[in-house]
């Protein structure tokens, strides 16, 4: 009792000083004269060819970004803005003069008087029997498979002419699927190997539960010790799924195909990170949610509640409106009786047993700002300092 | 026991007194020891068990009392590994090949105790009619000039001490004492030396870089991760002498400003291993590794990491990786390991053969070390010769040495009278160069114009006998299976160039796997990630350039010229048949019929194509066609 009783002494004492100085008058600093012209945080500005046009780039910058900037399409399958360049799936090679071989144009960086080309005969022919060889040994169920749509695979293929795979008769590796995660499957065979899921566990959500494994033609992206995603360390983030340009990692509640899925971006109403999310749906039904990338404060991750857990929006047995129970039976009330309810019963609570005999809970999924003015009503309106939160536990 | 600059000279003369007679020039048949018995212990010898032949004649001296005038010494490889075990017996440098332990009591009995050489022991090409000639004599050897492996088969490198006495740790008292680290780089770069490793690049540049480069941390290491088949160049001379990697590594420590090292060695090389662990432990008693070397204030560390067998991680942004404790996989140059290697820390890689150069060079000046070679390429190459060839060994020639020198000359040419056919450099990497192409002189642009390159230094000789096709689907079969699977044409094209070459060596080829195949080469030449990529289509490449018509012949013929792709061919008895009955009776399907002398025939949809009936014919009258 009477470490409590310190508690909140500790609490009020906090109270006090954080009334008085929001009651002291906020000082004003002194208007700097700017007398020296400070250097220019903008990078210097770098001249050269791109594609047969003089252009500037920023110095620092990979050809890739300063293509993306220009909007010149440069096909990539590993490339990831949040990540450092790993190179590995060659798609985004460019002909840069004096050099004779193509260059990554994610990994080469911008120089004066560099002249590039973009989608040159050279680069075309190179990009094709790349896609020709990752096409080959790939399902080709796009009739069928969940992915399309969405696949960049199927995308590029279509986009440089590949077909069929002019390596199919040899064979294509078979595998079978993990499915032992309860939100996302993995499908081996699908799995172009580009390394980005392996990258963005490791690297962004630091959990390591995947790896590349085994080498040249045999190299798989398996969970490390091979014990199968249910035993790894996975804690189905779903933030590799997210970059997966093949239908390899997919989620297993996910639109069928993608063709008329429409975005709507909105922020996760499951915690107050307020992560932004785009909600995915087809023909007005909720399909899937994929993360936003490029967008604070997540960019482009989410958890396993905002990625996965979305489908009780469409639920049966969802609560739309407050019940009130009347008679021992629950029946649907409006808000604001719901309401009124409430706040006579904390009234009476309180006027019979005081103000201490009320205490709040709140929870991780409000704001901030509802969760301040949650406390905020138990501490002046109610009168008591019981409140504590779920994220406190 | 620390040493001082003054023990370098002290320690030498001590030791040279009891190694007068090591098949050097400066043998001295009166000092300590009237005879000595040098047994190669490189990995070739040892495991034919030269390692027991050593203990027999120790034991044979020791029971006759003879320790102090007959010494045994263990060396790395002599060379000529076809002949081993070799056991040399000076003063004479006789020269034993193919020793058995028993060999030894005869060797004892009659050539160290009875002062008669035994000639049933000698290797034949050392026996002429006139005398018995030296080991420095035979053809294999004269040819050759010993550089990088000049101490190997001379010293024992397990024993520091006879390191020193052949001017070893000279030029790391020169250096530290009397150059500054500008004034090493520079000779290193007046040398003209460059990397031997196979890529090339003048090493004194890439001294430069580095000790340019911004940082205060900075590392040195030696990559002993030697892969190709077929080669053993840096083996052998981790193994025959370790210490001259370890004190080229202190001076390119101090040259650059680093202070620690690291020699990345595979763990398939067990005795290199052990040789290097006692090497380092040897330095570091004596101070040569660790704070304050030889008292000059230059501090120097050196660790082993051992590689786990993967062939990508002798690519040194794959090799950095591996020793960070990461996947072996390769990125992007640039940046340069000189700029960013090990941990982000600008980074002196050099290969084995490379380091063995640099305390030559330094203590014989820039000057000496160029009259060798050419003049682009100064300075000599090993390489490991093997194939169809007489002497299979390891070779050190000066560069501009032409391939018909090393392959007649030195290798002793083709055996059985077959015909040459090419000759293959660079391993997996390199290019198979034909007949027409055999006085091209061996030196880094030389090769890399015909369509091979130098390498790590393998060099195989093929004959008639070998199909080119073949060969090319062997080097597939080695890139497909050591690609790192990191980018896509290298692991993705690199199983389907193997494909091709399987379906075209298994008759199945079609009109357009040629091109197909060319495409895919062109790719991973183009847009591959590392030079492992870059290089995987030269195989293909370099024997579509000179024998594309063996290729013709496989597609559009259904024949395999060479006779060596089994399912495009079919053994015949010729009218030759004497009727012995011998290859019915080695059959293993029973498909050869005929009657005691005359002639048999093979029932060709039953005959397996193993080939039984060709070996045991005493009238070689079974035909390949």
């Amino acid at each position: 009792m009477s470490n409590n009783q310190d508690k909140t002494n500790g609490l009020n004492a906090l109270s006090d000083r954080l009334k008085k100085r929001m009651a002291e008058p906020v000082e004003k600093k002194p208007q700097v004269e700017q007398t020296v012209a400070l250097p220019s945080t903008e990078p210097a500005l770098i001249d050269l060819t791109l594609n047969g046009k003089q252009v500037k780039a920023k110095a620092g910058e990979t050809i890739l970004e300063l293509a993306r900037r220009l909007r010149i399409h440069i096909p990539t399958l590993c490339h990831d803005p949040r990540l450092p360049a790993d190179g590995a799936c060659r798609l985004c090679v460019v002909e840069v003069e004096g050099s004779n071989r193509l260059l990554t144009s994610c990994e080469t960086r911008v120089a004066p008087d560099m002249v590039v080309k973009t989608n040159s005969a050279k680069v075309r022919q190179a990009r094709q029997v790349m896609l020709d060889l990752l096409f080959s040994n790939h399902p080709d169920d796009c009739l069928t498979c969940k992915d399309s749509g969405h696949c960049k695979l199927q995308n590029y293929c279509y986009e440089y002419g590949v077909v069929r795979g002019s390596y199919r008769d040899f064979g294509r590796k078979i595998e079978p699927k993990d499915k032992t995660n309860p939100f996302y499957d993995y499908d081996p065979e699908k799995c172009i190997l580009c390394g980005q899921c392996v990258r963005v566990c490791a690297d962004l959500q630091c959990t390591d539960a995947i790896t590349l494994e085994g080498r040249g033609e045999a190299t798989r992206v398996r969970t490390p010790n091979r014990v199968g995603l249910e035993h790894s360390r996975c804690v189905s983030c779903g933030n590799c799924v997210a970059v997966c340009p093949t239908g390899a990692l997919m989620p297993k509640r996910q639109p069928d195909r993608w063709f008329g899925t429409k975005k709507t971006r909105t922020t996760c109403s499951y915690c107050g990170v307020g992560c932004q999310m785009h909600l995915i749906t087809k023909d007005g039904k909720l399909v899937g949610v994929e993360p936003v990338q490029g967008a604070e404060p997540n960019d482009g991750m989410l958890c396993v509640k905002g990625r996965f857990s979305w489908n009780f929006v469409q639920h049966p047995d969802r609560l739309k409106t407050p019940l009130i129970r009347k008679n021992g039976k629950l029946e649907e009330a409006s808000w604001e009786e719901a309401l009124n309810l409430v706040a006579s019963k904390l009234r009476e609570t309180k006027d019979t047993y005081g103000p201490d005999s009320i205490a709040g809970f709140s929870s991780a999924r409000a704001t901030n700002e509802d969760n301040y003015l949650f406390q905020k009503m138990l501490r002046a309106v109610i009168g008591t300092n019981n409140v504590d939160h779920c994220a406190r536990l | 026991m620390r040493m001082t600059r003054d023990d370098i000279k002290t320690i030498a003369d001590q030791t040279v007194e009891l190694m007068n007679l090591r098949g050097l020039p400066g043998d001295n048949p009166d000092g300590h020891f009237k005879k000595a018995v040098i047994v190669c212990r490189g990995t070739g010898c040892t495991s034919s068990r030269s390692d027991k032949i050593q203990e027999r004649f120790e034991t044979l001296i020791a029971d006759a009392g003879k320790q102090d005038e007959i010494e045994v010494v263990r060396t790395g490889c002599f060379g000529l590994c076809e002949a081993g075990p070799v056991v040399i017996v000076h003063p004479g440098g006789t020269f034993y090949s193919h020793i058995e332990v028993d060999d030894a009591d005869k060797i004892f009995n009659e050539h160290l105790i009875g002062e008669e050489p035994v000639k049933s022991l000698i290797y034949p090409d050392a026996l002429s009619e006139e005398a018995i000639l030296a080991y420095s004599e035979v053809p294999f050897t004269l040819h050759q000039r010993r550089i990088a492996l000049r101490n190997c088969g001379h010293i024992d490198p397990e024993r520091i001490e006879e390191y020193i006495a052949h001017d070893g740790y000279r030029a790391l008292d020169k250096v530290l004492f009397s150059m500054t680290p500008d004034e090493v780089i520079e000779t290193v770069t007046a040398a003209g030396l460059r990397g031997l490793g196979g890529g090339g690049f003048p090493t004194g540049r890439k001294w430069m870089f580095t000790k340019q480069a911004e940082g205060a941390t900075k590392y040195v290491v030696c990559n002993a991760d030697e892969g190709d088949p077929g080669a053993f160049m840096d083996r052998s001379i981790l193994e025959g002498d370790p210490h001259t990697v370890i004190e080229a590594m202190i001076i390119a420590g101090y040259a650059i400003g680093a202070h620690q090292g690291f020699i990345y060695i595979r763990a398939e090389y067990p005795i290199a291993v052990q040789r290097l662990e006692i090497a380092i432990e040897q330095a570091k008693e004596k101070g040569l590794l660790g704070d304050d070397i030889l008292g000059s204030g230059f501090n120097f560390n050196l660790e082993l990491r051992l590689g786990a067998g993967a062939f990508v991680c002798g690519e040194e942004t794959a090799l950095i990786a591996s020793i960070e404790g990461h996947r072996g996989m390769p990125r992007n140059k640039p940046p340069f390991p000189a700029n960013a290697g090990l941990w982000g820390k600008p980074t002196l890689i050099n290969n084995v053969e490379t380091y063995a150069n640099i305390p030559v060079i330094l203590l014989e000046g820039a000057e000496s070390f160029r009259q060798v070679g050419t003049e682009n390429s100064p300075g000599t190459k090993v390489f490991a010769l093997g194939g169809k060839i007489k002497n299979i060994g390891l070779v050190e020639v000066p560069m501009g040495t032409t391939l018909r020198q090393v392959v007649y000359d030195i290798g002793g040419g083709i055996p059985n009278d077959k015909a040459f056919k090419a000759v293959q450099t660079g391993g997996p990497s390199g290019g198979c160069i034909g007949a027409d192409k055999l006085d091209t002189p061996i030196d880094f642009d030389s090769l890399k114009a015909i369509g091979s390159m130098m390498g790590s230094g393998g060099m195989i000789v093929m004959d008639e006998d070998n199909c080119m096709v073949d060969v090319a689907r062997f080097y597939m079969d080695f890139i497909t299976d050591e690609s790192c699977g990191k980018c896509t044409p290298c692991r993705e094209g690199t199983k389907r160039m193997l494909e091709l070459l399987e379906k075209i060596c298994d008759g199945k080829g079609e009109k357009g796997d040629i091109a197909k195949l060319e495409s895919l080469a062109m790719t991973a030449q183009l847009a591959s990630l590392c030079a492992l990529g870059q290089t995987a289509a030269n195989p293909v490449l370099s024997t579509l350039a000179t024998f594309r018509d063996e290729y013709e012949a496989h597609i559009e013929k259904k024949s395999c010229p060479a006779g060596v792709c089994t399912s495009l061919i079919s053994f015949f008895i010729t009218e030759a048949c004497i009727g012995c009955t011998k290859c019915a009776r080695n059959c293993p399907v029973n498909c050869i019929s005929g009657k005691v002398k005359e002639r048999h025939v093979i029932d060709r949809d039953a005959c397996i194509k193993c080939g039984n009936c060709q070996e045991v014919c005493p009238v070689n009258a079974v035909i390949r066609k």
